[in-house]
C-alpha cells in the first residue's frame, strides 16, 4: 500500500516537472493531448482491463462529451464548468441506459454492439448539421476559465488536463483496490464464478461501463475547450481502435499502463517524423514487435527487458 | 555482439537526429497538407506544387537574394494532428508564414493557433467559413463554394430553367455546397424540388436518382468529390435520366472523366481555368500563370497539374509577393498580403482587402462541359 502511494507521488512530481525542459516547445502542446488520451485510455482500461468487457465505441462517449460541451458553451453560452458536469452526467445516464441491454452480450457480440454505438454517434455528429455544424465542424468554443484566469496557453492547458488526469488516476487506483475492483476482476476471470460468490455481475458491469463513459465524456469536454474547434473525424472508429491499441501496448488492467500507452502512441508519431515518408512503416513495425515480445504491455515488458539486459549486475547484487 | 548492436543503434539515432545545416539564413515557411488519408487527393498535389514553386524560386535566386526553406508536415486530415503540427511549425521551426491545410476542418482547427501566435496563414481549403468573418491573420486561395454555385445558377437562369434537384455528399465539402445551393436559390429565382444526400462511401445512388427522375426537376446538381459523383453519372446514364447533370468543382480533374467513362459525356461543371488553359482567349489575365504552372508541373512530376495543386501555387506566389513588398516578418507579410491587388494566379485574379481575405469573384470559375473525354468551354 505504501509503495503505491509513493509511486503516485513520484508520478505527480514527474507530471509537474515534465514541461519545464520543454519550455516554449510544441511538445508541451503534444503533452496536452497525451493527457486527454490518458484519461480516455484509463476509462477504457477500467472497463476492458479490469472487468474484461470490450468496447469499440469509446469514441462515441468522447464525442458526446466534446459536442455536448461545445454546443452548450458556443451556441447556448453555458458556463463551461457547469456544461462539463451536466454533459458528463447526461452521458453517464445514457451509458447506464444502454448498458443493460448491451452488456448482456459477450465477446464478439459485445464488440459489435459497442461498435454500433460508436458508428451511430459518428453519423449523428455528421448529420445534425444545424446543431453540430456537421462535417465541417463546430468552432467558437471558449477556453475554460476560473474568474479572469483563462486556460489559453499550452502550459496552462497542460496543468489543467493533467490535473484532471491525476484525479482520475487516484480515483482509479482506489477503485481497483476496493471491494468493487475485486468484484470486477472476479468478473473478468469468470463471470459465473463471480456470480456464485455473490457478486452482482450484471449491475457491476453496467456501473463500470457508466463510469468509463463518464470519464470519456470529461475527456471530451476538456478536449473541446483545449482545441476550441471540433469536427466529427476526431470521434470516429479510428479513435476507438487507437484507444484500444493504447491499452494493449501500455498494459491491460494497469492504471499506469494506460498512461504509458497513451504517452507512447501519441508521442511516437512525433518522434518518428525524422523518418519522413517511412514513419508509418516504422510505427507499424514497432507496434508489432511490442505486441509479440511484450504481451503484457509495456508496463510489464519494460522491467522484464531491463532485467534481461542487466543479468550480471543482478547476480553481483545477489552475491554481495 | 550486444556492444555492436548498441553502437549500431546509437549511430542510427544520431543519423536520424542530424539535420542539414544551411550556409545563409533562409526564409522559413511552413506547409501543412493532408498528404495521406482521405483528403490525399488534395494534399498530395498541393505539397508537390508548393515544393516545386519553392524550388523554382530558389533556382532563380530566391527572394531578394535569400533562399526560401519550405518545411512541410502531413496532417493526415486529422484536426488534432493539424493543431500539433501548426504549433510545431510556429514554436520549433519558427516559420514566418504557413500555407495549407488542405481541408476546411484542419484549417478551422488551426485558426485559433495562428491568430494567437500572429503568423499569417494562407489556407488551401474551400470552406467559406475560413475567411467569413474576416480573421486578421487568415487568408485563403481556394475559391469559395458560393462562387461555384453562383456560376451554375447563372447558367440555369440564362437557359430559363428554374426547377432543380440537388444531391450532395454528407461530408464537409458536400454540406458546405448544400448550404450555399439552398441559400443562393432564392437570389436566382430557383426552386429546389428535391434535396437528397449520399454517404462518401456509397456505391449506388439509383434510389436518389429514381426519386429525382419522378420529379419535375429541369436539372440535377450533384455536389461531391471523387468517386461519388462518378457513380452518380453512371447511375444517371443507366436510368436514362434526360435532364442535364451539373457537378461541382470538386471533380474538376481528368480523374473524374476516367472514373465516369462514357457517362461523363455532357456533364457540366464550374471549374478553375486550369483545365481549359489552352482554350482561353489570349487576353485572359491568368493565361500566362496557368501555362507556366502546367509546364512546370509536367517537367517536375510528369503529371498534369490540377486545380488543387493550383491552390498551393497561388499560396506560395502570394507569399513571395508579400515578402518582396513587406519584408520577412510575420506582421510585414500579413500587411503586404492584405494589400495584394490584381494578382493573376491559378485559381483566379486575387484582390485582397481588409474586408475580404478570400479575394476572388465568380469570374474565377468558368463553366466547362465534358465532350469526347475532354473539356470544352460552355458558351
Amino acid at each position: 500500500m505504501k509503495s503505491d502511494k509513493l509511486k503516485f507521488f513520484a508520478f505527480c512530481l514527474a507530471v509537474l516537472l515534465a514541461p519545464l525542459p520543454l519550455s516554449g516547445s510544441y511538445l508541451t502542446n503534444v503533452l496536452v493531448f497525451v493527457g486527454v488520451n490518458s484519461i480516455l485510455a484509463l476509462g477504457l482500461n477500467l472497463l476492458l482491463g479490469f472487468a474484461g468487457q470490450i468496447s469499440l465505441g469509446q469514441a462515441a462517449f468522447f464525442g458526446l462529451g466534446a459536442y455536448g460541451s461545445g454546443v452548450l458553451t458556443s451556441v447556448y453560452a453555458f458556463n463551461p464548468w457547469v456544461a462539463m458536469v451536466v454533459v458528463a452526467l447526461a452521458v453517464a445516464a445514457f451509458a447506464f441506459a444502454i448498458g443493460f441491454p448491451v452488456l448482456r452480450l459477450k465477446g464478439h457480440y459485445l464488440a459489435m454492439a459497442t461498435l454500433g454505438v460508436g458508428v451511430i454517434a459518428n453519423i449523428a455528429f455528421n448529420e445534425t448539421v444545424d446543431l453540430t455544424g456537421g462535417p465541417s465542424g463546430l468552432s467558437g468554443i471558449p477556453n475554460l476559465a476560473i474568474g479572469s484566469f483563462t486556460f489559453d496557453t499550452d502550459l496552462k492547458n497542460y496543468y489543467l488536463v493533467w490535473g484532471f488526469a491525476l484525479v482520475m488516476i487516484l480515483l482509479s487506483l482506489n477503485l481497483v483496490n476496493s471491494r468493487f475492483g475485486r468484484g470486477l476482476r472476479a468478473i473478468h476471470d469468470s463471470e459465473v464464478a463471480a456470480r456464485v460468490m455473490g457478486v452482482n455481475a450484471r449491475l457491476m458491469k453496467v456501473q463500470v461501463f457508466t463510469l468509463s463513459a463518464f470519464i470519456s465524456a470529461i475527456a471530451g469536454s476538456l478536449y473541446c475547450h483545449v482545441m476550441t474547434f471540433i469536427s466529427p473525424t476526431s470521434f470516429g472508429f479510428n479513435t476507438s481502435v487507437e484507444l484500444l491499441t493504447m491499452i494493449v501496448i501500455g498494459g491491460f488492467g494497469s492504471v499506469y499502463g494506460s498512461i504509458l500507452g497513451a504517452l507512447l502512441l501519441t508521442m511516437l508519431p512525433e518522434i518518428l517524423r525524422t523518418f519522413n515518408d517511412y514513419d508509418i512503416i516504422v510505427y507499424g513495425l514497432l507496434l508489432v514487435v511490442m505486441t509479440i515480445y511484450m504481451p503484457g504491455g509495456l508496463v510489464k515488458g519494460v522491467p522484464a527487458l531491463f532485467r534481461r539486459l542487466t543479468p550480471k549486475k543482478a547476480k553481483e547484487g545477489a552475491n554481495a | 555482439m550486444r556492444k555492436l548492436i548498441t553502437t549500431a543503434l546509437a549511430l542510427f539515432t544520431l543519423l536520424c537526429l542530424s539535420t542539414v545545416a544551411y550556409a545563409a539564413a533562409p526564409i522559413k515557411i511552413g506547409g501543412l497538407f493532408a498528404v495521406t488519408g482521405p483528403a490525399s487527393f488534395l494534399g498530395e498535389p498541393e505539397r508537390n506544387t508548393a515544393q516545386m514553386v519553392v524550388d523554382e524560386i530558389n533556382k532563380a535566386g530566391g527572394i531578394k537574394g535569400r533562399k526560401i526553406e519550405l518545411i512541410t508536415y502531413d496532417t493526415v486530415g486529422d484536426t488534432t494532428k493539424a493543431v500539433q503540427l501548426a504549433n510545431k511549425l510556429i514554436k520549433n521551426d519558427k516559420v514566418v508564414a504557413i500555407i495549407g491545410p488542405s481541408t476546411t476542418g484542419d484549417s478551422m482547427a488551426i485558426i485559433p493557433v495562428v491568430e494567437k501566435a500572429g503568423i499569417p496563414l494562407i489556407s488551401c481549403a474551400a470552406g467559406s467559413k475560413i475567411t467569413e468573418p474576416v480573421k486578421k491573420w487568415v487568408f485563403k486561395t481556394a475559391q469559395n463554394d458560393g462562387l461555384a454555385v453562383a456560376r451554375i445558377y447563372e447558367q440555369l437562369k440564362k437557359e430559363k430553367k428554374t426547377k432543380v434537384a440537388i444531391l450532395t455528399v454528407s461530408d464537409g465539402f458536400g454540406s458546405s455546397g448544400r448550404e450555399q445551393l439552398k441559400a443562393q436559390a432564392k437570389v436566382y429565382g430557383i426552386q429546389i424540388l428535391s434535396d437528397d444526400t449520399y454517404g462518401p462511401k456509397d456505391t449506388d445512388m439509383t434510389a436518389q436518382l429514381t426519386k429525382i427522375r419522378g420529379s419535375q426537376a429541369q436539372a440535377v446538381i450533384c455536389w461531391g468529390t471523387n468517386p461519388g459523383p462518378a457513380v452518380v453519372a453512371r447511375n444517371a446514364k443507366q436510368l436514362g435520366l434526360k435532364i442535364p447533370l451539373y457537378m461541382s468543382h470538386g471533380v474538376s480533374s481528368k480523374k473524374f472523366i476516367v472514373l465516369a467513362g462514357d457517362a461523363a459525356d455532357g456533364i457540366r461543371l464550374p471549374s478553375g481555368k486550369v483545365l481549359v488553359a489552352d482554350l482561353l482567349p489570349k487576353n485572359d489575365k491568368q493565361k500566362a500563370s496557368l501555362l507556366s504552372f502546367i509546364k512546370d508541373y509536367q517537367n517536375h512530376y510528369k503529371a498534369e497539374g490540377d486545380h488543387f495543386g493550383g491552390h498551393a501555387w497561388d499560396a506560395v506566389m502570394l507569399l513571395k509577393g508579400a515578402i518582396e513588398r513587406g519584408g520577412d516578418t510575420p506582421a510585414g507579410i500579413r500587411n503586404a498580403l492584405e494589400t495584394t491587388r490584381n494578382f493573376a494566379g491559378i485559381g483566379g485574379v486575387f484582390n485582397f482587402s481588409p474586408r475580404d481575405h478570400a479575394g476572388l469573384t465568380k469570374e474565377a470559375f468558368t463553366l466547362v462541359e465534358v465532350r469526347k473525354k475532354d473539356w470544352v468551354l460552355v458558351k
